[in-house]
C-alpha cells in the first residue's frame, strides 16, 4: 500500500484507534436547547435510498448525527443459502443494484474458486470487460445523482443519457439491461453477440468526450468549486480505520485498488493507472470517479481489442459436472442428458470448504465469504458491503458542516442501500 | 391626464388576466426549455404540444383536498398563501407597458397605475410579500417548513436591500421615482443597460435571491428541505405559493426591463405606440428564459455562501455603484 507524501499515516503499528461512527452534540460548543432534531430520510429526496441520518442541527449547522441503516434489509444472503448453487447467482446482483455486475461476478468467482475450476479466457476477458462498463456505469448514476443533490440538475440527464448505452450494451449480451445474470460458473451464460464489440467500441468512442464535457461544466463552475473544495474531509488515518475502500480511500491519498494490489481476472495483463488523489473531501471524491471513468474506458478497449482476438473460442468451460452441456448434444448423448438433468433439478456440487473472494467494485472492495458443506446449496453466503464501510465515515465527514454541506457529502460516500443493507 | 375609473377596473383585469396566463405558460415553458436542455421533451400528453398542461396542473391543484397539520395554526396557515399570491399579484400593477392610448375619445394608461413612487412601492408590497413565506412556514409547526422559512426570510431580507440600492444609480440617473419618467428618460438618452451595467448585473444577481431561483434557490432546496417552508402545504394553498413565485419572477424581469431596457421602447419603432406591449413582452420573455437556462445549468450556493455573496460583494458593489453614479451625474 502505498500513500501519497502529502498525507499523514499511522507509524510504527498498524492499529488504528476507534473512530466514532456517531456525532454526539458538543455541549461546550452548543446550547443543547438550541439543537433542533431532524428526521432526515428514510422518505427524503436525497438520502439515496432509504438512509435515514437524525440529525441535531444548531440553525444551520450539524452538531450531531447518526446514520440508522436496515430499511431496504431484504435477507439476500439467507434466500441464497436456500438456493441452489447456480439458481442463487440471481441474487447476487440484487445486492448492488447500481454495481450489479461487479456484484454477480463476485458471487460466481467465489464459486468457482471453491470448486476450482478453469475459466476460458474468452470469458474472463469479457468478464472484464462488462465490469468496467459497469464500473463506468455506477460512476454515472454517482455523478448524475450526486451533481443534482448539490443542485446541478441538467447533469443528472446528461449521465443517465450514456449510461443507457452501457444499459443498451448489457442489454444486448445477457438479454437484459440490468441483472444480467450473464456470467455463469465457468464462464459465460452465452457467447457475445457477434456485433458487440463494434458497438462497445462506439461507446468508447463517445464516453471520454462525455467526461470532458461533464468536467467542464463542473470544473469551470465556481459554485460547483465553492461547495465541494474542503467539504466532508477524510484522512488517510481516518479512512483506513473506517475500513474505507475504493474512490473513498483513493480520494484520501491511499493508493490501494485490488485490480493492481491483488489482480483477479486479467487485471495484471491490461495497462491503467489507478487515480490518487489527496485532500479527501467531496471534490477529491469527484475527481477519482472522473478519471476512473476514463481509465474504465482504456481497459474496455484493452478488453475489446483482445475479445476480437479470441473470437470463436469457447467461452464456458468444459466441465459436465458444473456446466449445463450443450443444446443439440442432449438429442445425441445419453451422458449429456443426465447431466443435464442433474445440473437443472438437484444443481451440481460444491466442494466443502470456505472462501473469501474480494474484487474492486465501482464503490470498493466488495468480498463475498462461503461456505460450502458439499451440497447443492451454500451453507453460508456474506457479502463485505462497501456501501455499508462508506456509511460508517458519515459522521466524521458531516463534522461542523452545514446541512447542505451534509447532502453533498453523504451523496460524495456513494452509499447504495441495498448493498448496505443487504 | 386623467383616467376614468372604468379604464382602471377594466385595466386592470386584464392585466392581472394576462399575469396569471403568463405564470401559467411560464410554468409549461421552462417544463418544455428544461426538458429539450435536459435531452428529453418536457411535458407534451395533455393537448397539442402539451398546451393543455396548465390548465390540467390547475385543475388537479383545485381538485386536491385542502387538508393541513392539525397542530398548524388555522387562520395562519392559510393567510400565509394568499398573502404571498396578493402582493405578488399586486406588485405588477405599476409597471408600465406601453406609453398610454387614447382609443375612442377615453385616455388607457401604459400601466394600472401611475404612481409617482412607483419603485418605493414595488419594494414596499415586495417586503410585505415576505411575511407570507414566513408565516407559512412557522404556522405549519414541521421542522423543515421552519427551517425553509428560516432561510427564505434571512434571504429576502438581505438581498432586498442590495436590490433596493442597486436601482438608486437608475434612480439618479433618470432623477425620478416613477416609473414612466424612468422609461422615459431612457428613450431620450440611451438605454440604461449601458450606463448603469452594474447596476444591472447586481439587480439581476439579488433579483434571482430575491425570487428564489437557481443558484439562489435555498429557501425550497428540495434536496436538503424537501420542499422548503411550503412542504406542509398542499392543493390550490401550495398552487399559490407557486402562482406568487413566478409572479415575483415575471413582475422582476418587468421591472428590470423597464429600469434597464428601455421598457416598452423599442429600435427603430419610435413611432408606432402599438408596438410599446410588444417589445415589453419580448424583452420580458428573453428574460425569463435566461432565468430558466440558469436553473439547468447552474448548482446551488450554500446558505453561508449565499449570506457572504450578499452582504460581502453584491452590497458594496452596489453602494459604489450608486456613490459613483451620483459623483458622474453630479459632475456632468
Amino acid at each position: 500500500m502505498t500513500v501519497l507524501p502529502s498525507t499523514r499515516i499511522y507509524e510504527g503499528t498498524r492499529i488504528p484507534h476507534p473512530v466514532p461512527t456517531i456525532l454526539e452534540v458538543d455541549p461546550t460548543e452548543h446550547r443543547l436547547e438550541d439543537i433542533l432534531r431532524i428526521n432526515f430520510g428514510p422518505n427524503h429526496p436525497s438520502t439515496h435510498g432509504v438512509l435515514r441520518l437524525i440529525v441535531d442541527l444548531d440553525g444551520e449547522t450539524v452538531a450531531g448525527i447518526r446514520a440508522v441503516i436496515g430499511y431496504l434489509h431484504t435477507g439476500f444472503e439467507k434466500n441464497m443459502e436456500s438456493k441452489s448453487w447456480w439458481k442463487s447467482i440471481t441474487y447476487a446482483p440484487r445486492v448492488d443494484y447500481v454495481a450489479f455486475h461487479a456484484n454477480e461476478l463476485l458471487y460466481v468467482l467465489a464459486i468457482e474458486k471453491l470448486l476450482g475450476i478453469e475459466v476460458p479466457r474468452r470469458a474472463t476477458w469479457a468478464r472484464m470487460a462488462m465490469a468496467e462498463l459497469n464500473r463506468i456505469h455506477s460512476h454515472l448514476v454517482w455523478l448524475g445523482t450526486s451533481a443534482l443533490e448539490i443542485g446541478a440538475i441538467s447533469l443528472f440527464w446528461y449521465a443517465f443519457d450514456d449510461r443507457d448505452e452501457i444499459l443498451d450494451l448489457f442489454e444486448m449480451a445477457g438479454g437484459t439491461r440490468m441483472h444480467t445474470r450473464y456470467v455463469q460458473v465457468g464462464g459465460l451464460a452465452e457467447d457475445l453477440p457477434p456485433n458487440f464489440t463494434k458497438e462497445a467500441r462506439k461507446f468508447c468512442e463517445s464516453m471520454p468526450k462525455s467526461v470532458d464535457q461533464y468536467e467542464a461544466l463542473l470544473d469551470r463552475n465556481a459554485i460547483w468549486l465553492e461547495r465541494t473544495k474542503g467539504i466532508g474531509l477524510l484522512s488517510a488515518d481516518d479512512a483506513l480505520a473506517l475500513a474505507q475502500s475504493g474512490p473513498m480511500l483513493r480520494s484520501s491519498g491511499v493508493n490501494w485498488d485490488l485490480r493492481k494490489n491483488m489482480p483477479y481476472l486479467a487485471y495484471d495483463e491490461v495497462e491503467f493507472d489507478v487515480p490518487v488523489y489527496p485532500n479527501g473531501d467531496v471534490y477529491d471524491r469527484y475527481k477519482v470517479h472522473m478519471d476512473e471513468m476514463r481509465e474504465s474506458v482504456r481497459i474496455v478497449r484493452q478488453c475489446l481489442d483482445r475479445l476480437d482476438e479470441m473470437d470463436g473460442e469457447p467461452w464456458i468451460a468444459d466441465d459436465r459436472k458444473v456446466v449445463l452441456p450443450p443444446r443439440h448434444e442432449l438429442h445425441t448423448s445419453m451422458e449429456s442428458l443426465i447431466h443435464h438433468f442433474k445440473i437443472v433439478t438437484e444443481g451440481f456440487t460444491v466442494p466443502e470448504g470456505e472462501v473469501y473472494v474480494a474484487i474492486e467494485s465501482p464503490r470498493g472492495e466488495a468480498g463475498c465469504y462461503l461456505v460450502s458443506d458439499g451440497s447443492a446449496r451454500p451453507w453460508r453466503v456474506r457479502f463485505r458491503a462497501p456501501s455499508f464501510a462508506a456509511l460508517q465515515a458519515t459522521a466524521t465527514v458531516v463534522q461542523g458542516l452545514l446541512i447542505a454541506d451534509l447532502v453533498a457529502v453523504a451523496g460524495s460516500l456513494d452509499p447504495v442501500m441495498g448493498d448496505a443493507d443487504r | 391626464m386623467q383616467v376614468e375609473w372604468y379604464v382602471s377596473l377594466i385595466q386592470a383585469l386584464v392585466v392581472i388576466n394576462l399575469v396569471m396566463v403568463t405564470f401559467a405558460y411560464l410554468t409549461l415553458a421552462e417544463r418544455k426549455i428544461m426538458g429539450r436542455m435536459q435531452l428529453r421533451y418536457g411535458p407534451n400528453r395533455a393537448g397539442p404540444y402539451g398546451l393543455l398542461q396548465p390548465i390540467a396542473d390547475l385543475l388537479k391543484l383545485l381538485n386536491k383536498e385542502s387538508f393541513q397539520p392539525t397542530a398548524a395554526i388555522d387562520w395562519l396557515y392559510v393567510l400565509g398563501p394568499f398573502l404571498a399570491a396578493f402582493t405578488a399579484l399586486t406588485t405588477f400593477s405599476v409597471i408600465p407597458f406601453g406609453p398610454g392610448w387614447e382609443i375612442g375619445g377615453v385616455y388607457v394608461p401604459g400601466q394600472v397605475a401611475d404612481i409617482d413612487i412607483a419603485l418605493i412601492l414595488i419594494f414596499a408590497i415586495g417586503s410585505i410579500g415576505i411575511y407570507g413565506f414566513i408565516i407559512g412556514g412557522w404556522s405549519s409547526d414541521s421542522k423543515y417548513a421552519l427551517l425553509g422559512s428560516m432561510r427564505t426570510c434571512a434571504q429576502l431580507v438581505s438581498y432586498e436591500v442590495s436590490l433596493a440600492l442597486s436601482v438608486l444609480g437608475v434612480v439618479i440617473m433618470a432623477k425620478s421615482l416613477s416609473l414612466t419618467a424612468i422609461v422615459e428618460a431612457q428613450s431620450d438618452t440611451v438605454w440604461y443597460a449601458g450606463p448603469q451595467f452594474v447596476g444591472l448585473v447586481v439587480f439581476s444577481l439579488a433579483g434571482t435571491a430575491e425570487t428564489a431561483r437557481a443558484p439562489f434557490d435555498l429557501p425550497e432546496a428540495e434536496q436538503e428541505l424537501v420542499a422548503g417552508y411550503h412542504t406542509e402545504y398542499g392543493g390550490m394553498r401550495f398552487g399559490l405559493y407557486s402562482m406568487s413565485e413566478y409572479i415575483n419572477l415575471i413582475t422582476l424581469s418587468g421591472l428590470s426591463v423597464t429600469l434597464f431596457l428601455g421598457g416598452w421602447h423599442g429600435p427603430g419603432w419610435e413611432g408606432a405606440t402599438w408596438a410599446g406591449p410588444l417589445w415589453f413582452i419580448a424583452k420580458l420573455l428573453i428574460l425569463l428564459f435566461l432565468f430558466i437556462w440558469m436553473r439547468t445549468t447552474l448548482p446551488r450556493l450554500r446558505y453561508d455562501q449565499l449570506m457572504r455573496f450578499g452582504w460581502k460583494i453584491l452590497l458594496p458593489v452596489a453602494i459604489l455603484n450608486a456613490i459613483v453614479t451620483a459623483i458622474v451625474v453630479v459632475a456632468v
